[in-house]
Formats: structure tokens, sequence, C-alpha cells
């Protein structure tokens, strides 16, 4: 045993070789862009785990869902009947709208630029286990069509936006996220700005919003944003949230303020995955261009 | 062997824990670190190699779900690992103070580092707001876990010790 112990290399050497290795690695990601074989590894032992606890969380969830009161249940039931009832009317209405908008879009040759995008549903396993930043894994991954860059939503609202597959899961980094940086517009005027998460906001939920031209437009509080058509990674028109404050900047030329976003990011656990990116279209349409 | 299939489950359940109960359980959307916990409980328990091997494999798993760039948490963790194992010597498994002071200024170190180079480096400089409303409560409540947690990675250790010792002695 001593002999052994004596021709072992000194475990400073060894510190100085690990961090050459992660040196490394960093540069190798720097260059490939890729984590490589180490994504599949980690797919099929953590992520069938994460998996595990996330299900068993979600079933718990449920149990205690089923111990709501009936009373809860009817006002919950009236309130939800009455909001039915307003969206049928809104809906009929929309409806015709929508019937006169495709008559019109055809008199004019336009494309429908915005249709239903198609969508997949995921569960969230597991978040970002650092208090730095905001993002989550979801269950989805390449073996079900999922890929970089695709737009990630909750109910209505963008969510965020795939950063890295693995065969069986993906991460996707929440909108909210300190290295996030969006460029929206403002829906009733279509005014642009850009949507930055930042830390100090993260903790409410909420995003700061810049840039927005300070122009004749009048823009007030619980108007909607969505994403903007000049995005090269987001598609367009997607909901992000409502502005909550707004007040001009101190050189008189722009606009910000904050958002309240559609999505309440503390308890995500379903998301839909945008299953086409903004890349995607755009090669599409130029494509179509050339051929006509 | 087996010492080495312990850690790794360890390890692998602090990773879970951390991503997916503590979610649940964080105060203010903070929770506590526990990869610092196993890292340097492990490190100045099993000296500067078994610190490292753990700092690397925890740094790794870190890089691989929850990191930007592959190998920097893995950096930081496996220096925490070495940091803690030269400590070795002074490590008395009945004292709890020591631990505690050595894990706290371990999480220190990872939060200070993380702030300069993923914060300060874009051109963020919110040093009081981070301090105050990250560092200092993760601190705060890495501390209070490590009450619990250690005690248990204490406890596996001492038994994972007894049973070599055991084996070791069979043999002579």
């Amino acid at each position: 045993m001593k002999i052994k112990n004596q021709n072992r290399i000194p475990s400073k050497y060894v510190l100085l070789i690990l961090i050459i290795i992660c040196g490394m690695l960093m540069g190798a990601e720097l260059f490939t862009g890729g984590h490589g074989p180490l994504n599949l590894i980690g797919s099929y032992t953590i992520i069938p785990m994460q998996n595990g606890i996330s299900s068993i969380g979600r079933w718990m969830g449920d149990l205690t869902d089923n111990f709501k009161t009936l009373d809860e249940l009817k006002t919950e039931n009236e309130t939800l009947q009455s909001r039915l009832d307003e969206m049928t009317i809104d809906n009929t209405r929309l409806r015709q709208e929508q019937y006169e908008l495709e008559r019109l879009q055809e008199l004019y040759k336009l494309d429908q630029n915005y249709a239903d995008y198609e969508k997949v549903g995921a569960h969230v396993i597991a978040n970002n286990g650092t208090n730095w930043f905001n993002s989550f894994t979801i269950d989805k991954g390449s073996n079900d069509g999922i890929r970089e860059d695709m737009n990630v939503l909750a109910g209505s609202g963008l969510v965020g936006i795939v950063t890295e597959v693995g065969p069986a899961y993906a991460q996707v980094r929440a909108v909210i996220d300190d290295e996030s940086n969006i460029s929206a517009m403002v829906l009733s005027t279509s005014d642009l700005c850009m949507v930055r998460g930042d830390l100090k906001l993260m903790n409410d939920g909420r995003i700061r919003f810049e840039k927005l031209p300070n122009n004749d437009n009048k823009i007030e509080v619980g108007e909607q944003v969505v994403t903007s058509h000049i995005s090269s990674k987001f598609l367009q028109g997607i909901f992000i949230g409502y502005i909550s404050e707004i007040e001009v900047d101190s050189n008189n030329l722009t606009r910000s303020g904050y958002i309240t976003p559609a999505v309440d990011f503390n308890n995500l656990q379903e998301v839909l995955v945008i299953i086409s990116t903004k890349q995607d279209l755009v090669n599409d349409s130029s494509k179509d261009g050339k051929e006509e | 062997m087996k010492r080495k299939i312990v850690t790794v489950i360890l390890i692998a359940a602090a990773f879970l824990l951390q991503s997916t109960v503590f979610g649940r359980l964080a105060f203010a959307n903070i929770r506590p670190n526990l990869m610092i916990v196993v890292t340097a409980s492990l490190g100045f328990m099993r000296g500067e190699r078994g610190g490292m091997a753990v700092g690397f494999l925890s740094g790794l798993l870190i890089d691989l779900f929850w990191g930007g760039l592959l190998g920097f948490y893995t950096l930081i963790y496996t220096v925490i690992g070495y940091l803690n194992g030269t400590f070795h010597r002074m490590f008395f498994d009945d004292d709890i103070k020591f631990p505690l002071i050595l894990i706290g200024i371990s999480d220190l170190i990872y939060s200070f580092v993380g702030y300069m180079c993923l914060f300060m480096l874009r051109g963020k400089f919110i040093f009081t707001y981070f301090l105050g409303h990250v560092i200092l409560p993760e601190l705060v409540y890495t501390i209070l876990v490590t009450l619990v947690l250690y005690q248990i990675i204490l406890h596996v250790n001492r038994r994972l010790e007894a049973e070599e010792q055991r084996s070791a002695s069979r043999f002579v």
C-alpha cells in the first residue's frame, strides 16, 4: 500500500491537470458549440430520475387538488361559466371578423403570416438549481423533434426559447432570465422595443422593456406586447405580457418600463413547444420567392 | 469500489433534490446550494484527491444541466473541492463549527466568482443588490440545510470507513 502511495502523482498536479481539462472543455465548446457525447450520457441517467421525481410531485399535486371543497368548486364553476358566455360572444364576433379578414387578404393576395403554429406539449421536469438564472428542463428532446431556437409557450403567453437539446430532454431559457433579450412590439401601434430579463425583476416575475420610440403614438398601461416581426429567433405575434409601467427616458427619445408576463413562472408544469423555428419560416418563404 | 458508488449516489441525490424538490422549498426564490455542501464536506472528509473528484463530478453535472459554458462550474467546484481537501488534517468529525465555517466560505467563494464571471463581465454592476438578495440569503439557507445534510453525509462516511477498516483487517 505504501509503495503505491509514493508512486502517485502529487495532488497539486492532479488539480493542474483537471484545471487544464476544464479550460479545454470551455475552449472546445466555444469552437464547436455542443456538449457532444456527455449530453447522451446525461440523457439516459439523470433525466429518467428527474422524470420520476417530478411525476411523483405532479401526482401529489393532483391528490391535494382532490380535497378542494364543494363550495370552492361551485364558485369556480360559476365564474368559469360566466367567462365562457363572454368568450362565446367574443368568439362569434371574432369569427365574423376573421371571415372578413380572409376575404380581404384574398383580395390583396396576402399570405397568412402567423397562422396557427403546430405545437407539442411537454412537462417541466426540473429547474435550474442556481439562484442566478431562470431556465428549466422539459421531458421532450431531439427524439420528439425538438430543436434549438424553438419557441416555448404556456397557456397563451411566451415562456422562453430552447437553448440546448439532448435526445430525451431540452433546456429552455425563460424570458425573465437575466440573459434573455427579445425584440418585441406593442400590439396596438406596432412600435418596436426590446424586452430584456433582469435578475432584480426575476423574483417578482416582471420583465423590463426598453428603447420604445417616444413618438406621437400614445401607449398606456395595460396594452399588450407581442414578439416582433424583425426578431430572428422568435416567431411573430406571440403574446408576452401587458405593460404595467411606462415612462419617457431622460433622453426624451425613447420610452421604457415594465411588463407583467402572461405566464406565472413560479408554477410552470406543462408547456407547449412550437415545432417550427423562425429560421424555417424564413427559409420557406425565400424558397417560395425564388420559385415565383 | 463501494465508496465510489456511494459517493456518486450522494452527488446525484443532491443534484436531483436541488433541481426538483428544493425548487418548491425556495424562500423568496432562493434555494440552498446542496452541491457545495456535498463537495465541501466530502472534500475535508477525504482529502485533496477525493475533494477534487467529487467537485469535478458535481461541476460537470451542473454544467450539463444548468450552465451555459461546459467547464465553468466544473472548474469552480474542482478548485473548491481541492481547497477543502487541504483542511483534511484539521478535521475531527465530532465538531460541527469547523465544517460549517468551511462550507460557508466555500459558498461565498462560489458566489463571488459566479458574480464576477457571469454578471460583472456582462456589464451588470449590481453587486450590492446581488450581495443582499442572492449571496447572503443563499449562504444563510445553505448553512441551515447543512445542519441536517452534514449529519447524513458524516454518518455515511463513518459507516464506509468502519467497513473498509474491517475488511482491511480481515485480509491482514
